[in-house]
């Protein structure tokens, strides 16, 4: 049975692995925000934010934020419109009334004086009572552990599962992608629950839980153990120790590591390229048991992957990676910046010429997956050359749909399993499993 | 926030730091260990605040004087024709910002030390606290019971 269904699904392509390609694909197209990996960037996009505020539900009646939009053009006026809107909204006695007139202007003049053009909801210049509301618990644990995020890691690690040559196994795959979900959620918890002042004074993430006050920095570290234990327990012992050794190091290297050395030296993109790395290899590991090749080269990948998406991203984002003191390239070594971008793009178009001689997928992989290599390359050259906005947005969002594609190609390139020389053997070997398998 | 609340209240960000001032409850029957815990919050607050809000002015001033002396070697004024403020492209501005966070750098070594530690400090107490309200809790239940 498992075995019909596997020369099925080799032929189709169609498993639940290339079904979370697909909705990892139109979900990039919806939402660019938060991306692909452990890592923390500092997404500043005018589009992006709109998007983001968008999803956040609103308690507020209608404040039309286009009201708010065009306060921003002009300061001075800002400050005399919110004025007269605000009072509706206070159902505050007197005093704090004006307090909060005097601090909604004074919100408005930092808003205004912002780079970015955002529309701040109403709800952030109040007042608020710092009481937990169950109601808001799951859309704030959701928001802590970077829901989205942590969902586009499980699908890469998912991938990594897909790619492996054996056969699939369902059980050990779901075990595998919430072992890595809840060690990412866990991850990006204590990542929160570091960053809080920097996040406060950077425009994209201002608007986390930890910084609008409502969750306790206690309550976040106890979340974050709660995912972070049972997720690594349910790697080494449902899945393999191999895997919760990888899942444990991969939370130690973005909390202990990355998140410290943002502040202090350039090297923290390195270290957060190979925490980017990890999951799949993780998948891979999940699947097979050990560490192959083919895991390696997977990581490899995505490892180099991470620099043009994220250079170009850092690109645009210098003035509060400066002033919130964080040592990234794109600010410290603008050239370096752009030259490491471009020269993984053209490592990503080597990697996929290693790949079928590895056995990872068949010689078609390097073929049709090189145009969208030298695309993402040609872009990484404009930006290279150019060095402007841009060049820079056009790299980032075209890695944005580069992985996704890329991993849908090499998944559909597979080398099937059968494709081996002792086919028959296989065949008794993983039907014998499948009849285990059906055995309660 | 009104009179009669138990709890702590959190305000909109600061317009320097942009921090978010926390209003703390002190509640009547107040144990030593709650003290600390306010305390090491309010102290925390204030460090925050201190350091920031120096930090964002002395950022957006030597922006400006950054963007005047290099608009006034390129022989414009701050602003141009229509009262419009006049601005440095990316590029001229990414020699400030290099410039900003190598000078600062320092400054925020030290401020991530001591961050760090108040956080672990306040984080830990916050558990100490809750352990010992839930403790009480135990206790003033179980003398319900009897």
């Amino acid at each position: 049975g498992l075995f019909v269904w596997r020369l099925k699904s080799a032929g189709t392509g169609h498993t639940p692995c290339h079904l979370v390609h697909l909705c990892r694909v139109a979900s990039h197209r919806l939402i660019t925000f938060q991306y692909f990996n452990f890592l923390k960037r500092m997404y500043v996009t005018q589009y992006n934010k709109d998007l983001s505020q968008r999803a956040k539900p609103k308690s507020d009646p209608v404040v039309s934020p286009f009201h708010e939009l065009q306060q921003l053009d002009q300061e001075k006026k800002a400050i005399h419109k919110i004025s007269p809107v605000s009072p509706v909204h206070q159902p505050w006695p007197e005093t704090s009334r004006r307090k909060e007139l005097r601090e909604v202007e004074s919100a408005a003049e930092s808003e205004a004086s912002a780079t970015a053009v955002r529309a701040e909801p109403k709800e952030d210049r109040q007042w608020k009572e710092m009481k937990l509301r169950l109601d808001e618990l799951p859309g704030i644990l959701a928001r802590l552990s970077k829901i989205k995020l942590t969902a586009l890691v499980v699908s890469t690690a998912s991938a990594g599962f897909a790619m492996a040559p054996v056969p699939f196994d369902l059980p050990c795959f779901l075990l595998a992608s919430l072992g890595t979900g809840l060690a990412s959620c866990a991850a990006n918890s204590i990542n929160q629950f570091f960053e809080v002042p920097f996040d406060s004074n950077m425009n994209r993430t201002k608007n986390r839980p930890l910084v609008r006050g409502q969750i306790s920095p206690l309550l976040a570290v106890c979340f974050a153990a709660s995912c972070g234990v049972p997720g690594i327990a349910l790697l080494t012992l449902g899945v393999n120790p191999l895997t919760g050794a990888l899942g444990a190091f991969n939370i130690f290297l973005y909390t202990c590591c990355y998140t410290p050395m943002k502040r202090m030296s350039i090297a923290n993109t390195w270290v957060g390229a190979v925490v980017g790395a990890i999951p799949p290899v993780m998948g891979w590991t999940a699947a097979t048991g050990s560490l192959d090749a083919g895991a390696l080269l997977l990581g490899g990948i995505l490892y180099s992957w991470q620099f043009p998406h994220f250079n170009a991203l850092s690109w645009g984002l210098r003035e509060d990676y400066s002033r919130g003191g964080y040592c990234m390239m794109s600010v410290t070594h603008p050239g370096l910046c752009r030259r490491v971008a471009l020269r993984h793009c053209l490592a990503l178009i080597g990697l996929s010429a290693v790949a079928p001689a590895l056995d990872v997928t068949t010689w078609t992989f390097p073929i049709v997956s090189l145009p969208i290599n030298l695309y993402i390359s040609y872009l990484g050259f404009r930006f290279y050359r150019d060095a402007d906005r841009s060049s820079s947005r056009k790299l980032f969002f075209c890695s944005l749909w580069h992985l996704p594609m890329l991993l849908l190609v090499m998944f559909t390139c597979k080398k099937s399993v059968l494709e081996k020389d002792d086919k028959n053997e296989l065949r008794g070997e993983s039907h014998g499993r499948a009849v285990e398998m059906r055995l309660p | 926030p009104p009179a009669q609340s138990h709890s702590d209240w959190i305000g909109p960000p600061d317009k320097h730091s942009n921090l978010r001032p926390v209003i703390f409850y002190v509640p009547p029957e107040e144990s030593p260990l709650e003290r600390r815990l306010r305390e090491a919050r309010q102290e925390n607050q204030a460090c925050n605040q201190h350091f920031w809000a120096r930090h964002n002015r002395a950022f957006r001033q030597e922006k400006e004087e950054f963007i005047y002396s290099r608009l006034k070697a390129k022989g414009l004024e701050m602003r141009d024709e229509t009262g419009q403020k006049a601005t440095l492209n990316a590029e001229e501005m990414a020699d400030f910002y290099k410039d900003f966070l190598s000078k600062n750098f320092r400054k925020h070594m030290q401020y991530n030390r001591d961050w760090y530690k108040r956080n672990f400090t306040i984080t830990f107490l916050m558990g100490q606290v809750a352990l010992a309200r839930a403790l009480r809790w135990l206790r003033w239940k179980k003398k319900n019971v009897e």
